[in-house]
């Protein structure tokens, strides 16, 4: 990298390149803009963000066969971006709240999620998984994009109240393109809001190559809004803490939001549902996981006469446990009652849904087993009707 | 008692939510140093600051949007909206986020946000300065929607809404602005009727009129002219529109036997609809006719000029009354 692709405060400033502390061979690259921002950051500390990775990823495998096996209705795979998410999850402090999209599972259990929170929303049981208040960090968002604007306004208000919390916005490429996450940065430039915009760029919004939402390297588009955009490896675990870390601080020091371009890769599909080989080649594939996030720091590490084989073992043990964690926290997930479909939709007691609960209890009433009433019931022929014969109208 | 206009009123509300709790934020286009382009909130900021009355960048969804981060964050925002025609932009965040969170959250995360809008025609705007998108909202489920009339019940309602820990929808009858009434500033809301619950305005025994925000002065002047007439109408403002209080729409009809619903948006899928399928199911043995709907066409809002021939009028409304009556109407003879 030449100095003439970085400006007088060492941001780079030019739109291709990107920030990497560690290639994928597994050598350090010197950086003295970033560097400062990981010196804490010894080869204890690298093992532990590896054997975080392993876990997530593991917890990727586990789900994604837990909905092979009809357990989970869907799921949508993080595979390829471990460094991503357990690198910027690593440089957050507990009272930083997180918003993310539906992909963020790492920061869920970086956060200390439990399996049976993480798993219920892709099983159908429950709207959604977690208190956010619990972890810090909100609910997933489907809605592409909206959460930047939630970042937003909480991050308003942290420095309206004088904190020194941020708050931070998981979207991915295909986010860049909505309203949403536009006026998200016109909003956090405009009020100094403390969030980090973290785009991950995995190449593709489901068969979408991300040449369709930006003909440029999104990160240059943060100039326009007023702040520092940031392109870092997103698969390289030190360079997504490092810049991270780097957002965090100005945030905190009431300088504003930051935004940041992880380049990483999707390498499983979409979602469960998806199937990426009707819009992409196996080549690319490959040449993605040349590029992967965890062989390389266990090259770094092995390079730098950690015992290797050892942390590999300790990482698989773990993740062994946490996937057997995440098995039986299936079995706790049973369907919810029938009349809870009503809780919750107000917060204060609302006539209308009562007076629908109501009818709807009754409604059940007439069958003896409530569950075996409705659409499979009616599908099934009048013969497979629960109905009691008192109930009959 | 005080006598202000409904804007001063809505003003005196927002000032006493602004200083009995300091977690209420006032946001908008327009709405700090200027005081809104109907004045609303004329004042507030140089009294409360610009922390607390906060003039926003023009986006409805970045308004709506950030006003859910606050919300998550334990503020209860008070968004305006400036006008009816301009919610649109931020639809989604309203019908995906602000209506679904507390359900999404399984009630962990509350969402006390209120969304101020001006709404209606009968000012001579532009195009869509005068639109009536309540139904949109009323139909959205996690939402309640709510119609001021006058400017007592402006204040009230104004902080009753501010302190609902449920997002409301604040409709305004802009129309209404500068119309004087009482107002007590001094009342309490432990005292206050509910925002929920429905008001009737004038007792009559001939036929039920129901409607709200801008259109209730209309129908209390339909029922003084229809008493001329020797017909006696109750008049019901509706206030909330979700839920709606059918109770005494429900006792009014069971006495009147017929049904006459007026606003001023269209007619298909309108609250209109809702209302007269309601109580036809609730009470159809106790009604003497087919409830009447008088609304607006189902149109876009036509240019100024032309506003008079789309908005429902006293003698419109007097048509809607004689239809429900039998009596002779501008369809007699025809199906409806």
């Amino acid at each position: 990298m030449t100095p003439s692709d970085r400006d007088a405060t060492g941001l780079l400033t030019r739109p291709d390149p990107f920030v990497q502390l560690i290639t994928p061979a597994g050598d350090r690259v010197r950086d003295a803009v970033y560097d400062p921002w990981v010196a804490d950051v010894d080869l204890e500390v690298l093992g532990r963000l590896y054997r975080d990775m392993v876990v997530v990823r593991r917890i990727d495998t586990e789900a994604t066969a837990l909905q092979r096996q009809g357990e989970l209705g869907l799921w949508p795979p993080l595979a390829g971006q471990e460094a991503a998410q357990i690198g910027s999850a690593h440089a957050l402090r507990d009272d930083d709240f997180v918003f993310s999209s539906y992909r963020e599972h790492a920061l869920a259990w970086h956060r200390k999620v439990a399996p049976a929170e993480l798993l219920s929303v892709w099983r159908g049981t429950a709207a959604s998984g977690w208190n956010p208040y619990e972890h810090n960090m909100a609910v997933p968002q489907i809605i592409i994009g909206a959460q930047a604007l939630h970042a937003t306004g909480y991050a308003m208000g942290l420095r309206w109240e004088g904190s020194d919390a941020a708050a931070i916005a998981y979207f991915g490429d295909g986010a860049t393109s909505e309203g949403d996450v536009n006026e998200a940065l016109v909003f956090a430039s405009s009020f100094d809001a403390p969030v980090v915009f973290f785009c991950q760029n995995n190449q593709w919004a489901i068969s979408e190559p991300v040449g369709l939402q930006s003909k440029q390297a999104i990160a240059r588009r943060a100039d326009g809004f007023g702040m520092p955009g940031l392109r870092v490896d997103g698969n390289d675990v030190l360079a997504v803490l490092a810049a991270t870390r780097f957002a965090l601080d100005r945030a905190r020091r009431g300088e504003g939001p930051s935004f940041i371009e992880a380049v990483t890769y999707r390498m499983g599909p979409h979602t469960t549902a998806d199937d990426p080989k009707r819009y992409r080649g196996d080549a690319e594939l490959a040449e993605w996981r040349e590029r992967d996030p965890i062989s390389r720091v266990l090259a770094y590490l092995d390079g730098s006469g950690v015992d290797v084989a050892g942390l590999e073992r300790e990482a698989t043990a773990e993740a062994d446990r946490v996937a057997a964690e995440l098995r039986a926290a299936i079995t706790t997930l049973a369907d919810p009652e029938p009349l809870s479909v009503f809780d919750h939709v107000y917060a204060e007691p609302n006539s209308h849904v009562e007076r629908q609960r109501t009818n709807y209890a009754r409604y059940l009433a007439l069958f003896d087993e409530p569950e075996e009433r409705g659409g499979a019931a009616a599908a099934a022929g009048p013969e497979a009707s629960g109905r009691t014969e008192g109930g009959a109208r | 008692m005080t006598q202000l206009t409904l804007a001063k009123a809505l003003n005196a509300g927002l000032r006493r939510a602004l200083a009995d709790d300091d977690k209420v934020v006032l946001m908008g286009e327009d709405i700090g140093t200027l005081g809104g382009v109907f004045r609303v909130t004329d004042g507030l900021k140089a009294e409360f600051g610009g922390h607390r009355v906060v003039d926003s960048p023009l986006s409805e969804a970045g308004l709506i949007g950030t006003a859910v981060g606050l919300a998550y964050r334990g503020f209860r925002p008070v968004v305006e909206i400036q006008f009816d025609g301009f919610i649109y932009p931020g639809f989604d965040q309203i019908v995906a986020q602000v209506a679904k969170l507390h359900y999404r959250s399984r009630g962990t995360v509350k969402m006390p946000i209120t969304i101020r809008v001006p709404f209606g025609g009968g000012i001579g705007a532009a195009e869509h300065h005068s639109e009536s998108p309540e139904a949109y909202f009323a139909h959205t489920a996690g939402l309640r929607v709510v119609a001021c009339s006058n400017p007592a019940d402006a204040y009230l309602m104004v902080r009753q809404a501010i302190a609902s820990d449920d997002p409301v929808l604040f409709f305004e009858p802009k129309r209404r602005y500068h119309v004087k009434g009482e107002v007590d500033e001094t009342a309490s809301l432990a005292d206050a009727p509910p925002m929920g619950v429905a008001a009737t305005l004038a007792r009559g025994s001939d036929v039920t009129l129901v409607t709200y925000g801008a259109l209730v002065q209309t129908a209390r002047d339909a029922a003084t002219a229809a008493a001329e007439e020797g017909i006696s109408l109750e008049v019901i403002d509706l206030r909330s529109l979700a839920p709606i209080d059918y109770a005494p729409i429900e006792a009014s009809v069971r006495r009147t036997g017929r049904l006459v619903i007026a606003h001023e948006a269209g007619q298909q899928g309108g609250m209109g609809a809702e209302i007269a399928a309601s109580i036809t199911e609730r009470c159809f043995e106790f009604l003497e006719a087919a409830p009447v709907r008088v609304t607006g066409h189902d149109i876009p809002y036509p240019p100024a000029k032309l506003e008079r021939h789309h908005l429902p009028d006293l003698d419109r409304i007097l048509d809607g009354v004689d239809r429900a009556l039998g009596r002779p109407n501008s369809l007699s003879g025809v199906e409806a």
